[in-house]
């Protein structure tokens, strides 16, 4: 422990900072893409149009069953063979995230949506718009307002959940500590280095969120 | 596609004892990080309820703390780290000596990052009893340790069920994880069938399907205990 | 109506019959007529098999089992009698290369994969091109000189690979007390040796020569014991089609009976660009002349 090497970090910092922003541009791309899709899922269970509703639903709950891991397994699997060409890591796990997370989003977004009174949607029918109108003017601006502090805590646990992607060996920040960890034999200061970058984000990120849960509740 | 399908394959020896043997593996390690989750997380749960600073403060550090590093980041701590940082002769025992390093180190590493989580619920479901409670406890001279026991936490727990079964296959589905530090569970072996056979389509449905018939059992199973301890006129929400 | 189709008909017969003549072995091949249609033969290869396949200092596919398959493609360009088929190179790990070969995509998996008769109901293998098998790496003052010496001791065995099958099975045999750790992969076996959480870290020989010329000190440690299992390694092709497993065959055939695969292989190996120093061993050099074919 007395021979702690700050040097390792400050040497590798611009492999690191790399490695930093595929993290966050993975998670960025997640973010809108489960939202985009977890909005499309809740509106369709919510519409209870049959079947498809049914579908969406089964959907929900297959994926909340699964490990994220075996996800990205059977992703960075299948796209090639969909594709008809392998694709780099980053799109194979990007599709899995943005399918694995929109069943989480989904699940916000429709309680969301439920929290917006009955009375609103009657209301805008009311004045003749339709039920896709009511939902896109009226309902959706509303819930997303009120779902803002736990859309941006799911978007913190996917920015944990992106250190999975070491599993496929993308070079995201945590693999990329690791390549050095392994190279200059600094495993120490590497991994405790990972770990304290990670807080300082995810705390940074869940004092917002709970202050934009105070400022929405006061 | 030239792809030769043979779902025989799952059925097959070594094949099949593979998969068995992986699924004890996650079910053992999922069972004992959870024993740690729980045990921990109600404590912690309990101290950041309580009346006491000190404790709160300890218990909300141990929450943020673990609650904000990613748990495979986590796992890599306790594995690769937590013992270079023991006297030589510790570390070496953790190294080297100690029982199935990797499994072990995944246990406690899993449970307690969950006890976090656990924590969380726990105090919640102390806060949904209600202050009226407590305060009736203590206007009939209960001191707060008879108020905890005989009030708050039979109450508690029982409306946490539903949000802690989610926990529970939180871990279940987080086992996974050990097998970046070299414990074969469920999803490693699964690997390791396509690795033997090139059937790798046949053995990543096998796999999901055992992770979803087990959380849908589990699921199944705990809307039943739900249902019949549940507390009359007190629905839980998570 | 059924006029006008005949002529048509006929035209069509006489024009796949006329291309049939001149590209005498693509009819029966789904290989080579998918070659034929896109103009080039697509290869996969690893980025760090070293030194088998692996990314060079040009940033280009090189490699043991990439020069092999240069001659492949050039036997193919003849049997097509088309000189201008272009080389592609697609990058394949070992969760990839089975659903590229499956759905058609590669046409070659240029590598290092071992062929055992299990993954032979999903692809084909050409001729063996190299042999290695499972051996141990151990520090030089470890005292470990074969598998019985670990008894007491600690291995490193990477899960899922066919080493952590072989030694296991070793070590029940001799009834040996052995504690295995499992480890994720190769450059995680060779921290927990480097960390001294492991005696021994057992893998196949080529690799372990690999990672000791990589660690930080290579002087301390060394490869040591018999061979514990056996790992034939060859290039895989799409299974149903023996036409274009056979031109492959020929290829090689060629090579070991005129002494070019050896030549091919000294360049790699002996000591070769990344200094591994395996000279041929006599097993492949039989293996080798056993399959180089009469014509």
């Amino acid at each position: 422990m007395g021979d702690f090497d700050y040097s390792v970090i400050l040497d590798n910092l611009p492999l690191l900072i790399d490695g930093l922003k595929v993290t966050f541009l993975l998670t960025f791309l997640a973010v809108v893409g489960g939202i985009v899709l977890g909005t499309f899922l809740a509106l369709i269970r919510i519409a209870k149009v049959p079947v498809f509703s049914w579908v969406a639903a089964a959907y929900v709950n297959f994926f909340r069953s699964l490990p994220l891991i075996l996800v990205i397994f059977w992703l960075y699997f299948l796209v090639p063979l969909f594709l008809g060409r392998p694709v780099g890591s980053f799109y194979s796990v990007l599709i899995a995230f943005i399918l694995f997370e929109a069943a989480y989003y989904s699940e916000i977004i429709r309680a969301g949506i439920s929290s917006v009174r009955d009375g609103q949607i009657a209301a805008g029918r009311a004045i003749g718009l339709s039920y896709p109108q009511t939902m896109r003017y009226i309902v959706l601006p509303q819930a997303f307002r009120s779902m803002v502090p736990v859309l941006l805590t799911q978007a913190i646990v996917l920015f944990q959940d992106t250190s999975l992607v070491y599993v496929v060996g993308l070079k995201d920040f945590l693999v990329s500590a690791e390549l050095v960890a392994n190279r200059d034999q600094r495993l120490v200061e590497m991994f405790l280095f990972v770990a304290v970058v990670y807080f300082i984000f995810c705390f940074a990120g869940s004092l917002y969120a709970r202050h934009l849960q105070r400022k929405l509740s006061a | 596609m030239n792809y030769n399908w043979d779902w025989g394959i799952l059925f097959r020896e070594p094949y099949f004892d593979w998969l068995v043997e992986g699924l004890m593996w996650t079910v053992s390690l999922s069972l004992c990080a959870w024993v740690i989750a729980f045990a921990l997380g109600s404590v912690l749960g309990i101290m950041r309820s309580c009346s006491s600073r000190p404790l709160q403060l300890i218990a909300t550090v141990y929450v943020e703390l673990f609650r904000n590093v990613p748990l495979l980041v986590q796992l890599f701590l306790w594995y690769f780290v937590f013992p270079e940082l023991l006297p030589d002769d510790a570390g070496r025992w953790v190294k080297r000596e100690m029982p199935m390093p990797a499994l072990t180190t995944a246990i406690i590493a899993i449970g307690l990052y969950t006890a976090s989580r656990v924590c969380e619920q726990v105090r919640s479901g102390i806060a949904a009893v209600g202050i009226g409670q407590r305060n009736a406890g203590k206007a009939i001279g209960m001191n707060e340790w008879q108020v905890y026991r005989y009030i708050l936490l039979p109450n508690a727990f029982r409306i946490i069920i539903p949000p802690l079964t989610s926990e529970f296959l939180t871990i279940f589905k987080n086992s996974s994880l050990a097998l970046t530090i070299g414990v074969v569970e469920l999803t490693a072996m699964t690997r390791q069938i396509e690795e033997y056979t090139f059937q790798g389509f046949e053995a990543f449905t096998a796999a999901t399907v055992i992770y979803s018939v087990v959380t849908f059992t589990v699921m199944l199973l705990m809307r039943v205990v739900e249902r019949r301890i549940r507390i009359p006129g007190m629905i839980a929400t998570s | 109506m059924i006029k006008s189709i005949v002529p048509s008909l006929i035209a069509s017969t006489l024009l796949s019959l006329s291309s049939l003549s001149v590209f005498a072995d693509a009819g029966d091949s789904p290989v080579l007529q998918r070659i034929e249609e896109r103009g080039m033969v697509t290869i996969g290869h690893r980025e760090t098999s070293i030194p088998f396949s692996y990314i060079g200092d040009s940033n280009e596919p090189i490699g043991y089992s990439i020069d092999i398959c240069l001659k492949i493609v050039d036997a193919i360009k003849a049997e097509l009698g088309n000189d201008d088929l272009s080389v592609k190179y697609v990058p394949v790990t070992g969760q990839t290369r089975i659903p590229l070969i499956a759905n058609g995509t590669i046409d070659l998996e240029c590598g290092s994969t071992t062929n055992n008769l299990t993954r032979q109901k999903q692809v084909d293998y050409l001729s063996t091109t190299f042999i290695t098998g499972t051996k141990l790496a151990t520090r030089k003052d470890s005292g470990i000189t074969e598998i019985e010496d670990l008894d007491g001791k600690i291995i490193g065995l990477a899960s899922g690979t066919t080493n952590e099958k072989a030694i296991k099975a070793a070590i029940e045999e001799l009834s040996l007390d052995v504690k295995v750790v499992p480890v994720k992969d190769h450059s995680q076996g060779w921290l927990a040796m480097e960390t001294d959480r492991i005696d021994a870290y057992g893998s196949d020989d080529v690799l372990l020569y690999g990672l000791i010329s990589k660690s930080k000190s290579p002087d301390d440690y060394t490869v040591t014991g018999r061979y514990l299992s056996f790992d034939p390694y060859a290039i895989m092709v799409p299974r149903n089609d023996s036409t274009f497993a056979r031109l492959g065959r020929v290829v090689m055939s060629d090579l070991m009976r005129s002494g070019e695969m050896e030549e091919i292989y000294n360049q790699w190996f002996a000591p070769g660009p990344t200094n591994i120093n395996m000279p041929l061993s006599d097993t492949l050099k039989t293996a080798f002349e056993i399959q180089a074919l009469p014509e």
